[in-house]
């Protein structure tokens, strides 16, 4: 049996990176180099967090592979990808930064049922952040990756990595067309090709063929599989194919994509050198996130700093493949600095935490290993999955995000009655109890901003409403705790600066800016001419 | 196609513990992970597992079933027959915390002991050039996740304790070799290998290599070429002249690590 709970250790540390994560560490080295005491919390073994999932790499524009690749392209390609609702600024500090530093706490996707996160993604940053005064943004922006695992059931939604596309693996459905081309958006049409000869061609000479629409932003991609499955042209366990067998010889499959060879070979008992894998969307990552100042990462909490996947903004309504690594290299750093900035400027006055906080946040998490009889936290886990899964998913309709919100008050009922068996030292079934209150809070932050925002855009599609508006592009929602409840707001998204709008073609602004807003761009601001 | 499948899992903490009997469903393509997993959600849920990325990509729920050490998310459950019973106990070489969860501090201490890459000063990152051969050979090493399967397989720890201190185990020694035989590492490594790290107490039966879940061929890969490398130093009379009467200034020994020697 662990301690008790009058033995409890305190300890005192300049700095506390709460997430073992990319974001978290890079962090964490900042503050340490800048000489502050620095604690890193984490809730599994050291190094085992879901960055070291990242298979894709980092995205920076090095122009070491095609010297055509600069700051102002991988600006162009994160607005585009994030369908114009990005902070424009962390967008331009990502591009500008990440290739410099080539050489936190994460998600929320524990609170869907098919997800691709691990058990530790259970939105506590984002929960803890609201908790603690800060905003969330955006929160009804949910990437799901188009390709997770669909067999067996144990590995749905384990993903299967974007290089398995971005090196030449294509999708067909069950009548073995390459679907994609069907399914290009006209605000991509000028960017993607057409034929499936031009594609091709693109993988050898990307400067005179358009992309393969099987790239398209991942949001594009896994509607697309969604709309195919549903259509009744999917693959023999619900997802559709993807193919690299017939695309690439062995040995070169063995050599670029060794890990996804070993996945479904040990997984699936499937040999991708020889035959199609099966895929299908799965809940990826949250672009919403807490509101940070761009900068300097922190939050609207004093000394409170937000990087990596907990925070919001930077990717926008859909985050582009390859931007998180980068993302957490850069505002990790950023998050460190103005964490040794802050406590620099309290100059030993720092603020402390009340005595009668603590027994309180202790007698709450203590509640559910001292109830003698109630449910059990994992049922009530299970069924949040499914209903957030079902009524919540990639494809939302105004009654259902309505009929999850009553249900996750049943849930929340729920929750605050389960009890758990066993003491303090490693006990799984308490934290699931722990947790619970985290990802509820989440799904609730999820569900109100889904069924406010009455368009379709990135992460976000409702039936009911299916077009982008320019009209909802110039808005962010905002999540905020008041009292016991969460409230909902609506802000005006940062304003993108002359310059970096001039990166931008009229006719691409046209596609998502109001007549108002480009009646006001003048003829200096945004170039007439291509890119 | 689903069909109960008959457990004995370790319960119990440092102080002391027992296999407890328990019967859990099994579907169709499930994995070892996801049957814990049900026995947690259903009767037992302070039931401790280490596990995270569920793809054999993190190396935390390594355990051993049936006394071989495995990772419990790549074990599929038709490995076994229906009838068999599995019998799941924690790694045995580290200290058990709870259940099938261990301590590992070992490993991070160990880790910590290696001197880390030393490239060449004078050249700047982006100038590196190496070929491809070299590449392949440090990436094959470098597909470890770190599941210390090797660790806890290695009989020169799992069964005596008093080694600990004198010898880092194949997956450290592995680290070892790899930034070794790197072609822009200035550092030689030989010296550490054998007195900080215990290599002479390797006597290469590959049992490591066998337990490896990314199929690493740690002994033949790394543990031989480095032991070849460590006797070529220290025996090869013609080694022995050229650094006598050699002009070149040979590579400088990596400093003893604190405290071992």
């Amino acid at each position: 049996m662990g301690m008790s709970s009058s033995e409890i250790e305190r300890l005192s540390y300049d700095v506390v990176v709460i997430g073992a994560g990319g974001s978290g560490l890079r962090a964490a080295i900042e503050a340490r180099a800048r000489g502050k005491k620095t604690a890193i919390i984490s809730k599994s073994l050291f190094g085992k967090a879901h960055t070291v999932m990242a298979e894709g790499g980092a995205a920076a524009a090095m122009g070491n592979v095609n010297p055509n690749d600069n700051w102002q392209v991988h600006f162009r390609d994160t607005i585009r990808g994030g369908k114009f609702l990005n902070n424009p600024r962390m967008a331009e500090l990502h591009a500008k930064e990440a290739p410099d530093r080539v050489w936190e706490t994460g998600g929320i996707g524990r609170t869907f049922k098919i997800t691709s996160n691990s058990w530790e993604y259970s939105g506590d940053g984002h929960a803890l952040a609201l908790l603690a005064g800060a905003d969330l943004l955006n929160m009804e922006f949910v990437q799901f990756h188009p390709t997770g695992m669909v067999w067996p059931p144990s590995v749905a939604g384990l993903l299967v990595t974007e290089s398995v596309r971005g090196d030449g693996g294509v999708l067909r459905n069950s009548e073995g067309k390459r679907f994609m081309f069907d399914y290009v958006p006209d605000v991509f049409r000028a960017q993607y090709a057409e034929t499936e000869e031009e594609a091709d061609r693109w993988y050898t000479d990307p400067d005179h063929n358009r992309r393969p629409p099987e790239l398209l932003p991942r949001d594009e991609v896994a509607r697309s599989i969604n709309s195919e499955i549903k259509a009744g042209r999917g693959s023999p366990h619900g997802g559709v194919f993807l193919d690299v067998s017939t695309r690439l010889p062995a040995e070169e499959i063995l050599r670029k994509l060794p890990s996804m060879h070993h996945q479904f070979m040990e997984l699936a008992g499937v040999d991708i050198t020889k035959e199609p894998m099966e895929v299908g969307p799965t809940c990826h990552y949250v672009m919403g996130g807490v509101e940070v100042d761009p900068d300097t990462a922190a939050t609207s909490v004093p000394g409170l700093f937000a990087a990596g996947e907990v925070s919001g903004g930077m990717h926008g309504s859909n985050r582009l493949g390859g931007n998180s690594l980068s993302d957490l290299l850069v505002f990790g750093k950023r998050a460190g600095d103005g964490a040794a900035d802050y406590i620099e400027s309290l100059s030993g006055a720092r603020p402390g935490v009340s005595g009668a906080d603590l027994d309180a946040a202790m007698a709450e998490a203590l509640a559910p290993l001292s109830r003698s009889e109630g449910e059990n936290p994992y049922t009530v886990h299970h069924e949040l999955q499914q209903t957030m899964n079902d009524l919540v998913g990639i494809i939302r309709r105004e009654h259902e995000v309505k009929q999850a919100l009553t249900e996750l008050e049943k849930f929340r009922e729920r929750a605050s009655r389960v009890s758990v068996p066993g003491g303090r030292a490693y006990n799984p079934g308490w934290h699931v109890a722990l947790d619970l209150r985290n990802m509820l809070l989440v799904a609730e932050c999820v569900a109100l901003a889904a069924l406010e925002r009455q368009e379709s855009r990135g992460g976000h599609t409702r039936e009911d409403y299916p077009v982008m508006s320019p009209e909802w592009r110039k808005v962010n929602l905002i999540l905020t705790m008041t009292g016991d409840t969460v409230s909902l707001s609506r802000k005006p998204l940062p304003v993108m600066r002359p310059d970096l709008l001039g990166l931008f073609d009229k006719a691409e602004l046209k596609k998502y800016m109001t007549e108002e807003e480009l009646a006001g761009l003048g003829s200096a601001a945004a170039s007439e001419e291509g890119h | 196609m689903g069909y109960k499948a008959a457990l004995k899992v370790w319960r119990g903490d440092a102080g002391s513990g027992s296999l407890v009997d328990y019967e859990v469903e099994v579907n169709e393509g499930e994995v070892v992970l996801d049957v814990l997993h049900r026995l947690q959600a259903t009767q037992a849920s302070d039931l401790a597992i280490r596990w995270n990325c569920k793809a054999g990509k993190c190396g935390s729920c390594s355990m051993e079933i049936n006394g071989r050490p495995r990772l419990g998310c790549m074990t599929r459950m038709s490995t076994f027959g229906e009838d068999e019973v599995l019998t799941i106990t924690p790694m045995r070489t580290f200290p058990v915390i709870r259940d099938l969860v261990t301590d590992v501090a070992f490993n991070y201490a160990k880790a910590r002991q290696i001197p880390s890459f030393t490239p060449d000063p004078s050249i700047k990152p982006g100038e590196f050039r190496m070929q491809q051969e070299d590449v392949n050979r440090s990436q094959e090493f470098r597909k470890c996740i770190e599941c210390y399967l090797c660790q806890n397989t290695c009989h020169a720890i799992r069964d005596h304790e008093e080694n600990e201190t004198a010898f880092a185990g194949p997956r450290f020694l592995m680290r070892v070799a790899e930034l070794e035989m790197h072609p822009c590492d200035e550092a030689d490594r030989r010296e550490i290998a054998q007195e900080d790290f215990g290599l002479g107490l390797c006597n290469i039966t590959k049992c490591c290599t066998e337990v490896c879940p990314e199929h690493i061929k740690i002994t033949d890969n790394a543990l031989i070429p480095l032991k070849e490398r460590v006797v070529g130093r220290r025996y090869d009379p013609l080694v022995w002249l050229g650094s006598k009467i050699s002009r070149r200034p040979s590579k400088e020994d990596t400093p003893a690590v604190p405290g071992k020697r």
